[in-house]
């Protein structure tokens, strides 16, 4: 078996884009992101081919990540939500031109430049707000480091699958604190890029990469072959993690470190004898609509919790479609909920005593 | 078992580092754990502080509210972090930089004046190690060997000649 | 009969966009000319900006991608570093390049970027209507300069050849015009010299080019190109301004 290794988040999802595969990454500091350059700049010099940039914006390295993926090749980028704000107008370009990437955002507070401390405030940006026009990525919820590592993989794969940006929704949690992690002995798929500008070498004709269709039709038809691209996405590859659910009537939906926090409060509720269970998303986009509408048939109540005023509990809601109850806790400004204050909510809800 | 600790002090004296030791202690004990450090602006030249979490079982926030043993290793984290220590914790407190008093009798204090006695015993540097030391005689999980092999995973090939001296002083900590 | 004259291969068989008497026409054929006679079509990727030459997409027969507005050196730095044997450049114009692409500009010189730029400078915004361009000439009337542009009000044109110059990452910046035989063969002669140091791996080439945009400046072809020499030339002299190609080779 692997060697269990003790890495920062930061880190564990560098080393984990190595393997994947990515060796081009385009950087540009921002607190509390920093470590994913500072890894690559460590490590990609060392390796054959390896490219690690830092630009001068986070304009810039999305550009260059559009750059060296239309080239074909596996590249990268991260960057925390003021940065990720700069990077959507070149999101928008990528989904429109059909080129994949990988995009890690390592969330803090805000809105404006907001605090550096750990938000889930980006989930609107994520899901719904790459940039104008209505395009989507793929966003990975991880809720450990573990699971971040994992996603890498699956990010990279499903984005070059689908042609189609992806997002590893991270936070200043995850992504500064250690925890132990096993990378995986999993050797990266690469599958033919028949688009990517390598040069036609009078083989073919000429590739263009582009997003413009000034010809309305043209346009609509562009984007409804998108759309089912898309469709397919939302058929196949929307996940839910469920904890303690088999006989649960009350369930916490919550990812990422806000899961973290609710599933061991719901461990010490079970001990009270609160039939509690958790549903994660580990899919922002596709969200596991599906997952959650079932969910609702069992259970009598769904208490939503975040970091942020409630920007997930919009998509459980419109899951749920008024079977049950939807409430909502959240902290924000940097502040993770504690398993107090969910146990307290949760008693709250079921009538429980404390 | 769940162990929540906290590691405060001025950045430089080692605060990280002696939560990185712990951490891979447990690592290597196949314990669940967690390290998370304060980050920002206040890990320059201010206080910085890190939290790890042990635990045989999952961890859900790797942030520690009420630790079950507070390392102290300058005047303002002891007042910063006394009053939180949960009921019945312990408190390890660099007595050469600490010179207070509180009104928790609720919890076990050890005071130890790790500074002056580094200095004293050609350890220079190394207080985070000597109460890192007591710290490991008090929650008693771990021996002598798996300290030895979180103390090389926590140090980078570079600065292998320190190892010793770190263990030279945990085991004067533990001595204690 | 003998061919003498014929359309590059490095463009396509698709007709151009570009207005009656623009000068587009003449700087796409140099560039594909040049692309033709280094024999890198096969392994080229050319960037197209944001503005009147963003079909060139569709006009070279080389590799091509459309890049956000201003945001050409960036991409083209990505295409580059991610295969470095490929020729890859950049077709700007003032907007793209001097106005929002400011930075990703200067930045790309100061890695000197082993690209090569072609800046096509009309001191006008063609594609959305004839606004002002930040090289747009003091006292010129643009759409948004109704009474000239004032510098008091609109700032000074930027000398981007000038600018880049100072930039030790720079190999070679230099201006020509497209207004005339002479300036033609110049242009040709620079943009050869600009692929060329890319191919032999010297760094960042630029090469400016004044041209005519007769439909938003009001005038006629003819008065157009006249324009660029009596009103244009004092503000942005023709010449080389960088050229360290003698030095020792960039890596």
């Amino acid at each position: 078996m692997a060697e269990r290794l003790l890495m920062k988040g930061n880190e564990a999802v560098a080393e984990a884009a190595i393997l994947a595969g990515c060796i081009h990454f385009f950087g540009y500091p921002i607190t509390p992101q920093t470590e994913v350059a500072a890894y690559m700049s460590k490590r990609l010099p060392k390796i054959e081919g390896g490219v690690y940039l830092q630009a001068e914006s986070e304009i810039a390295a999305a550009n260059m990540v559009l750059g060296a993926s239309a080239a074909g090749v596996r590249a990268m980028t991260s960057s925390s939500s003021p940065g990720i704000s700069l990077k959507t107008e070149c999101i928008s370009y990528m989904a429109g031109s059909d080129i994949p990437c990988l995009i890690v955002n390592v969330q803090r507070a805000g809105p404006g430049l907001g605090g550096i401390q750990p938000s889930q405030a980006d989930y609107w940006q994520a899901t719904r707000g790459l940039g104008h026009g209505g395009a989507h990525a793929l966003v990975f919820a991880p809720s450990s480091i573990q699971e971040m590592v994992d996603m890498v993989f699956d990010g990279f794969e499903l984005a070059e699958q689908y042609r189609i940006p992806a997002i590893i929704l991270s936070d200043g949690l995850l992504g500064q604190m250690m925890e132990p992690v096993i990378f995986p002995e999993r050797k990266p798929k690469y599958i033919d890029k028949p688009w990517a500008l390598t040069g036609h070498g009078f083989k073919r004709e000429h590739n263009i990469v582009n997003s413009l269709y000034l010809e309305a039709s043209e346009l609509e038809e562009k984007n409804n072959e998108r759309e089912q691209r898309y469709n397919e996405i939302r058929r196949l590859h929307a996940v839910a993690d469920s904890y303690l659910m088999e006989d649960a009537s009350v369930a916490v939906v919550a990812y990422g470190a806000a899961a973290r926090v609710s599933g061991a409060a719901i461990d010490v509720l079970r001990e009270q004898g609160v039939k509690a269970g958790l549903i994660r998303p580990v899919t922002l986009w596709p969200f596991p609509t599906a997952a959650i509408e079932s969910a609702a048939e069992q259970l009598e109540q769904i208490l939503v919790v975040e970091m942020s005023h409630g920007q997930m509990v919009e998509d459980v809601r419109l899951a749920v479609n008024g079977k049950i109850p939807v409430h909502f806790y959240g902290r924000n400004g940097g502040i993770l909920p504690t398993q107090q204050e969910i146990i307290n909510q949760l008693l709250e809800l079921t009538g429980g005593v404390k | 078992m769940i162990k929540q600790v906290l590691f405060a002090g001025f950045g430089g004296q080692g605060v990280l580092f002696a939560g990185r030791v712990l951490a891979n202690t447990a690592l290597g004990k196949g314990y669940e754990l967690s390290w998370l450090p304060s980050y920002g602006p206040e890990t320059r030249g201010g206080t910085s502080n890190c939290a790890v979490v042990i635990s045989d079982r999952k961890i859900g926030s790797p942030i520690v509210t009420n630790p079950d043993i507070l390392v102290a290793m300058n005047a303002p984290s002891f007042d910063r972090f006394i009053d939180s220590v949960s009921e019945n914790g312990l408190a390890i407190i660099d007595s050469s930089l600490i010179i207070r008093e509180s009104n928790r009798d609720d919890i076990t204090r050890i005071d130890i004046a790790a500074t002056t006695l580094a200095q004293q015993k050609q350890l220079t540097g190394l207080a985070n190690m000597i109460l890192l030391g007591k710290l490991f005689s008090e929650i008693a999980l771990f021996d002598e060997a798996d300290i030895s092999s979180g103390m090389k995973l926590s140090v980078s090939s570079s600065r292998e000649s320190l190892i010793n001296l770190n263990l030279t002083a945990i085991a004067l900590g533990s001595s204690i | 009969m003998e061919v003498v004259y014929k359309k590059p291969h490095a463009l396509t068989d698709v007709q151009m966009h570009y207005c009656p008497g623009c000068t587009h026409g003449i700087i796409h054929r140099l560039v594909a000319e040049t692309i033709d006679e280094l024999d890198i079509e096969g392994r080229t990727v050319g960037v197209a900006p944001v503005g009147c030459a963003v079909f060139a997409y569709n006009y070279f027969n080389c590799d091509m991608i459309q890049a956000p507005h201003g945001r050409a050196p960036a991409v083209a730095t990505g295409l580059k570093r991610a295969r470095p044997d490929n020729i890859v450049f950049t077709y700007q114009g003032d907007g793209d390049l001097a106005a929002i692409g400011t930075a990703e500009t200067i930045h790309a010189a100061t890695r000197s970027e082993n690209i090569t730029v072609i800046f096509v400078n009309n001191a006008i915004y063609g594609m959305t209507g004839g606004q002002m361009a930040p090289t747009t000439i003091v006292d010129q009337v643009t759409q948004t300069t109704p009474y000239g542009r004032n510098p008091k009000l609109a700032g000074y044109p930027v000398a981007v050849s000038e600018m880049l110059s100072t930039l030790e990452g720079t190999t070679y910046a230099v201006r020509v015009a497209v207004n005339n035989p002479a300036g033609i063969i110049a242009t040709k002669r620079a943009i050869k010299k600009a692929f060329t140091n890319q191919l032999e791996g010297k760094g960042f080439s630029i090469v400016e080019i004044l041209f005519s945009c007769p439909t938003h400046w009001g005038m006629s072809p003819k008065e157009a190109l006249d324009w660029i020499e009596q009103d244009i030339y004092p503000t942005f002299p023709l010449g080389v301004y960088k050229d360290r190609t003698e030095g020792p080779s960039h890596d």
